[in-house]
């Protein structure tokens, strides 16, 4: 581990951050930046709808009514708090203590949906009828559906034709929850390509539409809005892990990081503590680790792109973390060195989907898999034999089964 | 030459505008470069030639021109060889006769380098550029790099901008206002918006500068129909989709000479 742990009461971020105001805690300001990051690179057609959102976000997120009604919606529709679950039989095996944030156990089967039904709650707040998305692996095509399906809303879905085949059971499960699915067939047809079109369809329909993104990335407002949605599994995460605990923050906290809105959520937790933070990208998706500055989908942030700026495919057995960007936060996270970011291959994750289905009864979905597989990898190097650990599972695997079916035999 | 003095001194001579966008590195068949369908244009009656250069996730363009970029890229196309081979070509004004233009998003320039890309420019003999998804509020580095150049940057108005803000964008824009004629991505569209006629109303109130209308702008009729309220046009996809179907630079010479004759005749 490069990073020195905090000492205390120490100011853990020296750069670009105003004083009083310490990074995923605070609002990016009226530029939307995150140290050089973020910011707001859209078509001129699509400024005021990015402008009027923010505003609309900020009003909703500091009235007490709006705060109510999307903690009744978590609780009595999403199933929140969900559990930390405590994993005697792995960390027996690893020789850490492993305790496990269940986002899996949310309404739709991951973490999506804690920012779906703010959008949701916020489509309806902006007078819109109307709300599209971009989806990987299906879960949040499958969340915003949902949300979509609670509130009378229309839904379409953006999904790249590759998705489409992996992940057929949640195509069909966003249309029997009413939704249009409409598969992509441009670019690499997946993630990347979802997002690009959905972005050409919000430009078409913005005046009746919202684009509810999936993750921390896109334009100002929507890594800062999304961060601030799913911060509830990092805070829930943090009490939980106190109690368990007996009053203490785990030494390590591990996030899968595709776009990176779980890992958003749940650093936003413990940034404030002395965690040490792990995000965890796919060896073929890993924009922290092996891309460039650059801008796509609204953002200035690393991204897999050649010499010309031109983006690179993505590769994962994961279709949620196949995405060659990243979000912003993620990207000044890195740079101030207050999270890491590390990879695993596609042979380390089914590895590892298969030690936490055989040691624990869970299935992972691949997502955070890759969180697992770091942590198998690492426990004993880069993480000290006896440290406390917390994953976020973000999602189930059932989604996956007949694709780990296929690879596993 | 200069983009804005060149297209104010045709308008001020009684003419309206005509402005056509061409994908560089385009394989055109037949024999021919996209270089002569650039030249093609000009001669035909355009007045200035908007080079795009391929980017790999353009989203403010539809599938006609999304088409193009990725023949072209596949094509190898790079921005350093397009802007070779205009500079080969002589540049806009040595070259095809008509002030040049090119069109890429921001990604392309930020990855060349925002001072070599304005430098690269305007040693090819291009006079513009054209970046829809850097809006004003983001434009500030790369603006004092063209300034620097000598390089004219070409704002968007959308139909949904606000008054207040089209005035901004106004003032910082050079060559030319490209006003965004409908709430959408390029496109060939059967009929003008209703939303080109009242936006070039509300730019030609604000500004001096020429004022063009592109995105859903396919033919003549439609061309002569939003020159009512603006300086002119830009025809991309139109152009576009005859090329991808094989039509040669004479083919989309034949567009830009129609589009021309009926502006002419008004």
């Amino acid at each position: 581990m490069t990073v020195p742990p905090m000492a205390a009461g120490s100011r853990p971020f020296p750069n670009n951050v105003p004083a009083g105001r310490v990074l995923m805690q605070g609002s990016p300001g009226p530029t939307g930046r995150f140290g050089e990051f973020g910011g707001r690179f859209v078509p001129e057609s699509l400024v005021p709808a990015c402008a009027e959102l923010e505003v609309a976000f900020a009003n909703a997120w500091s009235d007490p009514a709006f705060r109510d009604e999307l903690s009744g919606l978590l609780s009595s529709y999403a199933g929140r708090p969900t559990p930390v679950t405590e994993c005697a039989r792995l960390s027996d095996v690893l020789g850490v203590r492993v305790l496990l944030k269940r986002e899996d156990l949310c309404h739709t089967g991951s973490h999506k949906i804690n920012n779906v039904l703010g959008q949701a709650l916020l489509t309806l707040r902006m007078g819109k009828k109307r709300v599209i998305a971009e989806t990987g692996a299906g879960q949040h095509g499958v969340a915003t559906a949902t949300a979509a399906a609670a509130f009378g809303l229309e839904c379409v879905v953006f999904m790249g034709e590759v998705d489409v085949h992996r992940q057929e059971l949640n195509v069909f499960r966003m249309k029997l929850l009413g939704a249009e699915v409409r598969p992509v067939s441009s670019g690499s047809r997946t993630l990347k390509d979802a997002v690009n079109e959905a972005l050409r369809e919000w430009v078409a329909t913005v005046d009746s539409t919202h684009y509810c993104i999936g993750s921390v990335v896109g334009p100002h407002p929507f890594p800062w809005m999304v961060r601030e949605l799913q911060s509830i599994v990092g805070n829930e995460a943090r009490e939980q892990c106190r109690k368990v605990l007996g009053g203490s923050d785990p030494d390590y906290v591990i996030a899968c990081v595709g776009g990176g809105s779980n890992a958003a959520g749940t650093f936003a937790g413990f940034v404030g503590t002395g965690a040490k933070l792990v995000g965890v990208e796919a060896a073929g998706g890993a924009a922290i680790g092996r891309g460039g500055i650059g801008v796509v989908h609204g953002m200035r942030s690393r991204l897999l792109q050649d010499e010309d700026g031109q983006v690179l495919e993505a590769h994962s057995v994961s279709a949620g973390l196949d995405y060659p960007g990243v979000g912003p936060e993620h990207s000044q996270l890195a740079a101030m060195g207050r999270a890491v970011y590390r990879s695993v291959d596609d042979e380390e994750v089914l590895a590892a989907f298969r030690l936490l289905s055989e040691s624990e009864g869970i299935l992972p979905a691949l997502e955070p898999a890759h969180a697992i597989a770091w942590l198998t990898r690492e426990a004993g190097k880069e993480i000290p034999v006896g440290s406390t650990v917390l994953v976020t599972l973000s999602g189930r695997g059932d989604k996956d089964v007949d694709q780990i079916v296929g690879l596993l035999g | 030459m200069n983009l804005e003095s060149t297209l104010r001194a045709r308008r001020d001579s009684g003419h309206k505008l005509l402005v056509a966008y061409v994908t560089g590195g385009l394989p055109v068949g037949g024999g021919e470069t996209w270089i002569e369908v650039v030249r093609a244009v000009a001669a035909a009656g355009a007045d200035a030639v908007e080079v795009g250069i391929p980017f790999s996730d353009p989203v403010m363009d539809g599938p006609v021109i999304q088409e193009a970029s990725r023949l072209a890229l596949e094509a190898g196309t790079t921005p350093r060889g397009l802007l070779a081979e205009l500079a080969g070509a002589g540049g806009g004004a040595g070259g095809m006769g008509v002030p040049l233009a090119v069109m890429t998003y921001f990604n392309v320039v930020h990855a060349f380098g925002l001072d070599r890309f304005a430098q690269s420019l305007s040693r090819s003999g291009v006079d513009g550029a054209i970046i829809p998804d850097l809006p004003l509020d983001e434009a500030g580095p790369w603006m004092a790099e063209a300034v620097g150049h000598r390089v004219e940057t070409v704002m968007l108005a959308a139909p949904t901008t606000p008054d207040e803000r089209l005035v901004a964008i106004c003032a910082a824009s050079s060559g030319f206002v490209y006003g965004v004629g409908l709430m959408g991505v390029t496109g060939v569209r059967d009929s003008l918006a209703a939303s080109a006629l009242a936006l070039a109303k509300r730019l030609k109130a604000v500004t001096d500068k020429p004022v063009l209308i592109g995105v859903g702008v396919s033919d003549a009729a439609q061309a002569v129909e939003a020159c009512s309220e603006a300086d002119g046009v830009v025809i991309g996809s139109a152009l576009m989709r005859r090329l991808l179907e094989g039509a040669g630079s004479s083919g989309v010479a034949e567009l830009i000479a129609e589009v021309r004759a009926a502006l002419e005749a008004g």
